[in-house]
């Protein structure tokens, strides 16, 4: 396991940062938590001649709640923080049970919300997460800094929206306007597996009725999948056996799984319908959604 | 009146003494291949096949040897201009060192470079340009012996076709009359998926070629320093005495470090050629796609069964895939290894096994995984067939199989494949595994929370093996008999070294030979050093594999120890002034039947045998002893294991786990425990998880740790082990039997049992390993047998 040569530097400003990127053309790579980047550069699936390490720039392993109640999360914040944050366990059920079953506390203890996200693995579970979530990524480059949508960050299996010279500094998850409530389930082999097959569901209601869904799929399809039609069967509605179901076979139709090792297409589909229902059917008995199953 | 030794105090048997070798690797102070450094190494890269058949057109070099820091780029042109492109194996064949004319599978080593460091061989191996004309491939049995089926091994003269064997054992006509007259036939058709012994420390070696001298040092990782010794010479065409081989701290080996492979030949050869250190240390990918798998075997079973439960006879086919090269790591006269061992456990009037090995496009090995050469097959087979036999009858799980026990008034039994138990009480460790679990009225809970809608399952796995190879009249390797040895120097002030010629790799050796020599001569186990695994100071031994330490050079530190105090005795009648009849015997102690006061320590001996010896003695107080077992031993296990099933998503979790083991005595009861855990550990994993599996085209789906899974703590379920009942082996000098193995071997039928159990009311009869969720999902749903090895990944 020997890395291919390469160069590596420790800037201490997001500007020094993107400067030495800048001046790398597509040669240089971001390394955040390096859970991913380093064993690619080991196995020799990726050979970047730059690495800029962001680790040493100060203030951006932080995650805060705005007084409107905005989430955001910066670029140097790890899982273990977030499995750790009050703020996540009492208002954001989705994002606190996810980070939970990401990895293994290793691996947790050094990776990052933000470099998943930038990652876009297909079985990475926070890009699921942020999507159900209508969250967007922050980008600073040359040109200075601009918001990207998470339905439009990911453009395939290990493709993001950013240009080569660009850093994302921090994810932002928007502010609830009604109760929220939802979770993550995620089948895997093994503690530090990726998800066989994992579902993301975000949803606010005020009173009775749902004011807003997402739901968004991991490791079913060539990137994340935004269940947008699931999601917006639910939306108007009451949460009832019907309405769940509904939305649970309108998920599983919009999943893209593939027969391999892990489960053939059809199980797996089977397992989408199946977290659907579970998560929904907790939200609908007025749990919040603390625990994972 | 001196007071007699707490043998427990001393660290004798029965002590659960701490490990003497966590000291140094609980701080890392762990000595490993990888941590030695010679002045002037060089480092060794192999580059791989990507493809799993094909021929080779060109290799080129040239770019490799460009770059700077390269030293040496070896190929299979320049191994064969020495005649050491091909190496024999442990089973007779031939194995490619470095591939010339194809290569057979995805993995298998092609080419090497030798640099300065280890970025720059890797940096010339990818330089190397292969020219590759890709060939149909062969995955499985069934594929192996198809009429149309491409020939892997053209290599070789006189092998028209993939079969490797075909071996028989047993009574054909007896056991076709016991079929004749059956009441009832049960059948099943099982596959044992391949798995990987996947030790956390991969294979590797320094080798080290000294021209002044010409001695050639290897350190390697081996579990067999001695056979590699012999084999190193035979390949390497240098004398016996001018190799020495040491095997340093091994960081498990589960039998994946028995075989000899390229990377170790290749790394010697450079080593000879650039008079210079050469380290390899091979990667992970590298250890999970080359080196030596385990299992990979499917089998046709039948039982002929009588109306009220008693068996009649059994009738096996195997067809086992042994990869490229047939380099099964087994004792030479058993083809299919010790699979004939199956139903040992019971009483059997008439069995007849059949089994067919065949080459495939899959690395070679077929090693012995934690077991005696494909026992662990053999056991599975028979608690799944005995399991689906008592639900063919209607009958008890826990009644079928005590009918059918060997009993315990029937020892010494022959097994009608041959073999010899030497003791056991089954019935009884069953009662307490039952008793543990709470049989008696879980089937009660189980049809209570079938009604709610809830899958609760037991499953029982009872099983004997032959642990211990083994006696010379039936078990060499290559000719090799298969004893083992040990020495024992005490010094004049009662410390002493023991040397034996097996091999720790985490079986605690150090601790618990040391706890022999304690019982056998009262010196305090803390006063015994031992030191095994480097050919110029270890009496040769075979190895340690098998679970044979324990029944074989445990057995010689007995003996050796035995010989020692036959010395001290002579030494304390000299010292005590009246003849040797005169001398008594307790622990530690010399003393005057009649006068039990006077007497003289082991230590006092000690001191005597340099400095006050009689006349005519011999000085010094030193042996070696070499054992070749009267029999192997037959430790017995039952495990009982509860799960449920969740219907909805086919997960299923143990609820329960319950081992009754009886390995004889215990020497030290703790590491015992620890291997039952480990077993118990890796058994769970090949029955939940754990399989290397081939796609069409020969890629290995489980070739690093994102797919090839090890249970974590976090996954693997709590164990209750039970120590209760205790069956000395008769023939083991302190009636110890092997342990290391049984609960990986007997282990896996008691969860697949479990999982089977809980859905039995569908009419699933079986569901092959590993039972992943979305398999048990699917004979759920649909009500099916679920065969096979799992599907691999398919583009759609
Ligand atoms: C054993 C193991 C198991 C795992 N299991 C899971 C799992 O179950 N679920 C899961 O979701 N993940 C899993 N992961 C991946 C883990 O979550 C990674 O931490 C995550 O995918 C990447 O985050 P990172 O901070 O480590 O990024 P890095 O590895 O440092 O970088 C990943 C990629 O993102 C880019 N990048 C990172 N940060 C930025 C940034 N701020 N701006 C621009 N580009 C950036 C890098 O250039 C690189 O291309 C596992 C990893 C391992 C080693």
């Amino acid at each position: 396991m020997y890395p291919s040569r390469f160069r590596y530097e420790a800037p201490r400003s997001l500007d020094e940062a993107v400067a030495l990127l800048a001046g790398a053309g597509d040669d240089a790579k971001v390394l955040a938590g390096g859970q991913s980047l380093i064993p690619l550069m080991k196995l020799r699936f990726a050979a970047p001649g730059l690495l800029v390490d962001i680790n040493n720039i100060p203030g951006l392993d932080y995650h805060r709640e705005d007084a409107d109640g905005t989430l955001r999360i910066g670029a140097l914040a790890r899982h273990a923080d977030l499995e750790r944050s009050d703020i996540l366990r009492a208002r954001q059920p989705t994002m606190a049970q996810a980070s939970a079953v990401i990895a293994d506390p290793i691996v947790r203890n050094r990776g990052t919300l933000v470099g998943s996200l930038c990652h876009a693995d297909p079985q990475g579970d926070w890009a699921s997460v942020v999507t159900a979530l209508g969250g967007q990524v922050v980008a600073r480059g040359p040109g200075g800094q601009r918001t990207i949508p998470m339905t439009d960050f990911v453009l395939g299996p290990f493709q993001n929206a950013l240009g080569p010279a660009e850093v994302a500094v921090e994810a932002v998850i928007p502010a609830p306007r009604g109760a929220r409530s939802g979770g993550y389930l995620k089948l895997e082999r093994r503690v530090g597996d990726f998800a066989t097959v994992g579902v993301a569901v975000a949803i606010e209601t005020t009173g009775e009725m749902v004011t807003r869904a997402g739901i968004a799929l991991t490791g079913v399809g060539g990137a994340t999948i935004n269940a947008a039609q699931a999601a917006s069967a639910l939306v108007g509605k009451p949460l009832t056996g019907q309405t769940i179901a509904r939305a649970a076979d309108l998920a599983a139709q919009e999943a893209r799984p593939r027969t391999d090792h892990r489960g053939s297409a059809e199980y797996k589909r089977h397992m989408v319908r199946t977290f659907v229902v579970r998560i929904l059917a907790r939200s609908q008995g007025g749990d919040t959604g603390e625990r994972a199953a | 009146m001196s007071q007699a030794l707490d043998e427990v105090k001393i660290g004798g048997l029965g002590a659960s003494r701490k490990r003497v070798e966590d000291e140094r690797f609980i701080r890392g102070r762990g000595n490993y291949t990888d941590d030695i450094t010679l002045p002037g190494m060089l480092h060794m890269e192999i580059l791989r096949s990507p493809v799993a058949h094909a021929r080779i057109r060109s290799i080129d070099v040239s770019r490799a040897w460009e770059i700077p820091g390269v030293r040496l780029v070896l190929t299979g042109e320049m191994l064969a201009s020495r005649n050491l492109a091909w190496m024999p194996t442990l089973s007779y064949d031939t194995q490619a060192v470095l591939a010339t004319d194809k290569v057979r599978f995805q993995g298998q080593e092609v080419a090497c470079v030798i640099a300065d460091d280890p970025y720059i061989a890797k940096d010339a191996c990818e330089a190397i340009e292969v020219d590759y004309e890709q060939l149909p491939v062969i995955v499985n049995p069934a594929q192996a012996v198809a009429p149309d089926a491409p020939v892997i091994r053209d290599d070789k003269e006189n092998q028209p076709d993939n079969v490797i064997f075909t071996w028989e054992v047993g009574d054909r006509a007896g056991t076709d009359r016991a079929f004749e007259q059956a009441d009832v036939i049960s059948r099943l058709r099982l596959h044992y998926p391949r798995s990987h012994p996947s030790p956390i420390e991969c294979c590797g070696s320094i080798a080290d070629f000294n021209r002044a001298t010409s001695k050639l040092t290897v350190y390697m990782t081996t579990q067999a320093p001695h056979i590699i010794r012999a084999a190193v010479a035979m390949v390497a065409e240098l004398p016996e005495h001018m190799i020495r081989i040491v095997s340093p701290d091994i960081g498990g080996g589960f039998g994946n470090k028995v075989p000899v492979y390229p990377g170790y030949v290749c790394s010697i050869l450079a080593s000879i050629l650039l008079e210079r250190p050469v380290k390899w240390i091979e990667d992970k990918s590298g250890n999970l796609i080359s080196t030596g798998f385990a299992r990979d075997m499917y089998l046709d079973g039948e039982m002929a069964l009588r109306r009220d439960g008693k068996i009649l006879g059994v009738r096996i086919h195997a067809d086992s895939d042994h990869g490229a090269f047939f380099s099964d790591a087994q004792p030479s006269k058993f083809k299919i290894g010790l699979l004939h061992s199956t139903f040992a456990c019971y009483d059997v009037p008439a069995a007849h096994l059949t089994a067919r090995g065949t080459y495939s496009n899959k690395a070679p090995g077929g090693v012995a995984y934690r077991c005696s050469f494909r026992v662990t097959e053999a056991m599975f087979f028979q608690e799944r067939m005995i399991q689906a036999a008592a639900t063919d009858l209607g009958m008890d799980q826990a009644a079928f199989r005590r009918m059918n026990f060997v009993p315990d008034d029937a020892f010494p039994h022959r097994t009608p494949f041959g073999f010899l138990l030497d003791s056991g009480q089954y019935a009884k460790c069953l009662d307490v595994g039952l008793k543990a679990i709470g049989y008696d009225d879980f089937r009660a809970r189980q049809e209570e929370a079938r009604q709610r809608g809830r899958l609760l399952g037991l499953g029982i796995s009872t099983m004997t093996e032959p642990l211990g190879a083994g006696n010379s009249r039936e078990f060499d390797i290559l000719g090799i008999k298969m004893f083992d040895s040990a020495e024992l120097k005490v010094h004049m002030t009662g410390k002493a070294i023991l040397r034996t010629g097996a091999k720790t790799q985490g079986q605690g050796h150090e601790t618990t030979w040391a706890q022999i020599v304690a019982h056998e001569l009262g010196i305090p186990a803390d006063d015994v050093v031992v030191e095994e695994g480097d050919t110029d100071t270890a009496p040769f031994g075979m190895g340690t594999y098998a679970s044979r330490s324990t029944p074989v050079a445990g057995a010689a530190v007995a003996m050796v120890s035995r010989k020692i105090r036959a010395k001290a005795r002579k030494l304390a009648a000299h010292l005590l002034e009246v003849s040797e009849e005169d001398v008594e015997w307790e622990l530690g102690r010399f003393y005057v039947r009649s006068a039990p006061d006077r007497g003289v320590t082991i230590q006092e001996c000690a001191l005597a045998a340099y400095s006050n010896m009689p006349d005519g003695m011999e000085p010094g107080l030193e042996n070696t002893a070499y054992y070749d077992p009267p029999n192997l031993t037959w430790p017995f296990a039952v495990y009982i294991v509860t799960v449920e099933v969740d219907p909805e998503t086919g997960v299923w979790d143990v609820t329960n786990m319950v081992a009754v083991d009886d390995c004889g005595v215990r020497i030290n009861p703790m590491i015992v425990e620890g291997q039952i855990m480990g077993g118990l550990t890796e058994a769970y994993a090949m029955a939940n998880m754990q399989f290397i599996t081939f796609d069409a085209e020969g890629n290995c789906i489980g070739s690093n740790y994102m797919d090839y899974l090890l249970p974590s703590a976090w996954e693997t379920p709590g164990f209750e082990l039970h120590s209760e009942v205790v069956t000395p082996s008769p023939h083991h000098p302190i009636g110890a039997k092997g342990i290391g193995e049984c609960a990986a071997v007997g282990g896996p039928a008691a969860f697949v049992n479990a999982v089977l159990d809980a859905i039995s009311h569908l009419g699933v009869r079986n569901i092959d390993m590993p039972l992943l969720p979305d398999r048990v999902w699917e004979a759920i749903t649909y009500r099916r047998d679920v065969s096979g090895a799992p599907p691999v990944r398919s583009d759609d």
